[in-house]
């Protein structure tokens, strides 16, 4: 009985890893396609509010991060000689998302993604086609203007950007941004730099829904609002396809611990959102065999 | 003449071009954007673009942002 009992288990062993390794090299090869681009990683992080310009490259690669944003503002004209943020992102590595932040109609964001744009062409950077569109309307929330940004979003895929539409959790708009040619629609899980997490799980489960009806490979990403992994976890759980983050990473006490609990997190939530979870019951299910039980069940 | 430059007033001779303006802020063409008058001017037309008397202009580059 010994021996048989143990070539039974390493069989069995033998299937669980091979289950393992399958269930590792599918996450390996799951890939986050936005227009034109491809990216082996589902986490797109920041580059503003790190401490220093070491730490924010540390924490990108810590993240395995292949895609970071980027902002445009003024150029310091007296004081050039300053340290420049490209010397600090690995270009061979990581693709540019310029973004409009800050941009609060859409005329200028309009002008702010062509400046990208140029900036980009300039460095021969592949982001250059691509633009994070940001149109706030209020200076507290940091809310989107819903129709400025529907605004600038068909002026800019006219111009032929792909744009990234960073969006309110209104299905509606979501609708209406995704008609309108965006590349991807990124809704805020709460307001930018909050660290509120996934506010209101229903409106987006209704977005991804209503997105991905028919074109289920459209990518829907969660951008803003997340304070930590589980946050992260939440929202690739709800069966989003990735996650831009800044704040929760820059600001967070260790940036370059919490960029690589960000990383599992994505992962972690992404697998169970692929593994499919158990439906919610009211009521306890055993996982034990209700029959051969030594003792009695009470009445109630 | 007088031009803008980022929100602040610059004085620069007549014939003045935007490759010449870049020079002047010892500013490298490659990393940045610029407008004249709300008009992106890409870097194929900074030497043949000269400034007139009054033109607004933005030159932008990239820093952190999320």
């Amino acid at each position: 009985m010994g021996p048989s009992i143990s070539s039974n288990l390493s069989v069995h062993d033998l299937d669980k890893n091979a289950v393992e390794t399958e269930t590792i090299q599918s996450a390996a090869a799951d890939q986050l396609t936005i227009g034109d681009h491809v990216l082996g990683s589902r986490l797109i992080l920041g580059t503003g509010k790190y401490d220093s310009f070491e730490v924010m490259q540390a924490s990108h690669k810590s993240a395995e991060t292949q895609c970071v944003t980027i902002a445009v503002r003024r150029e310091r004209l007296h004081d050039s000689s300053g340290r420049n943020i490209l010397d600090f992102v690995d270009t061979s590595r990581l693709i540019l998302l310029p973004n409009t932040a800050g941009c609060y109609d859409a005329e200028t964001a309009i002008r702010c993604a062509r400046m990208g744009r140029e900036i980009l062409t300039g460095l021969e950077n592949p982001g250059a086609d691509w633009v994070k569109l940001e149109v706030l309307g209020d200076s507290r929330s940091l809310l989107p203007d819903p129709i400025e940004l529907l605004k600038a979003t068909e002026a800019l895929v006219k111009e032929k950007f792909q744009v990234l539409c960073y969006s309110s959790d209104d299905p509606i708009i979501a609708r209406r941004l995704k008609d309108a040619g965006a590349a991807s629609v990124m809704p805020a899980g709460s307001p930018i730099g909050s660290g509120l997490g996934v506010l209101n799980s229903n409106s987006l489960s209704i977005i991804l829904d209503d997105l991905k009806r028919g074109d289920p490979d459209y990518p829907v990403i969660i951008d803003a609002g997340v304070g930590t992994a589980s946050d992260v976890a939440e929202a690739m759980e709800l069966g989003f396809d990735g996650v831009l983050l800044n704040t929760a990473v820059a600001a967070a006490k260790d940036p370059v611990a919490m960029a690589q609990a960000m990383a599992l997190g994505v992962k972690a939530g992404r697998l169970a959102f692929q593994a499919g979870r158990i439906p919610k019951s009211r009521y306890g299910s055993a996982s034990s065999p209700e029959v051969g039980v030594i003792s009695k069940k009470p009445q109630r | 003449m007088e031009i803008i430059v980022n929100g602040d007033p610059h004085q620069i001779p007549q014939g003045t071009s935007i490759a010449d303006l870049l020079m002047q802020f010892k500013l490298n063409p490659c990393a940045l954007a610029i407008e004249v008058n709300q008009e992106l001017k890409p870097r194929n037309v900074h030497r043949a673009t000269f400034l007139s008397d009054g033109d607004v202009l933005e030159i932008v580059t990239l820093v952190g942002g999320g």
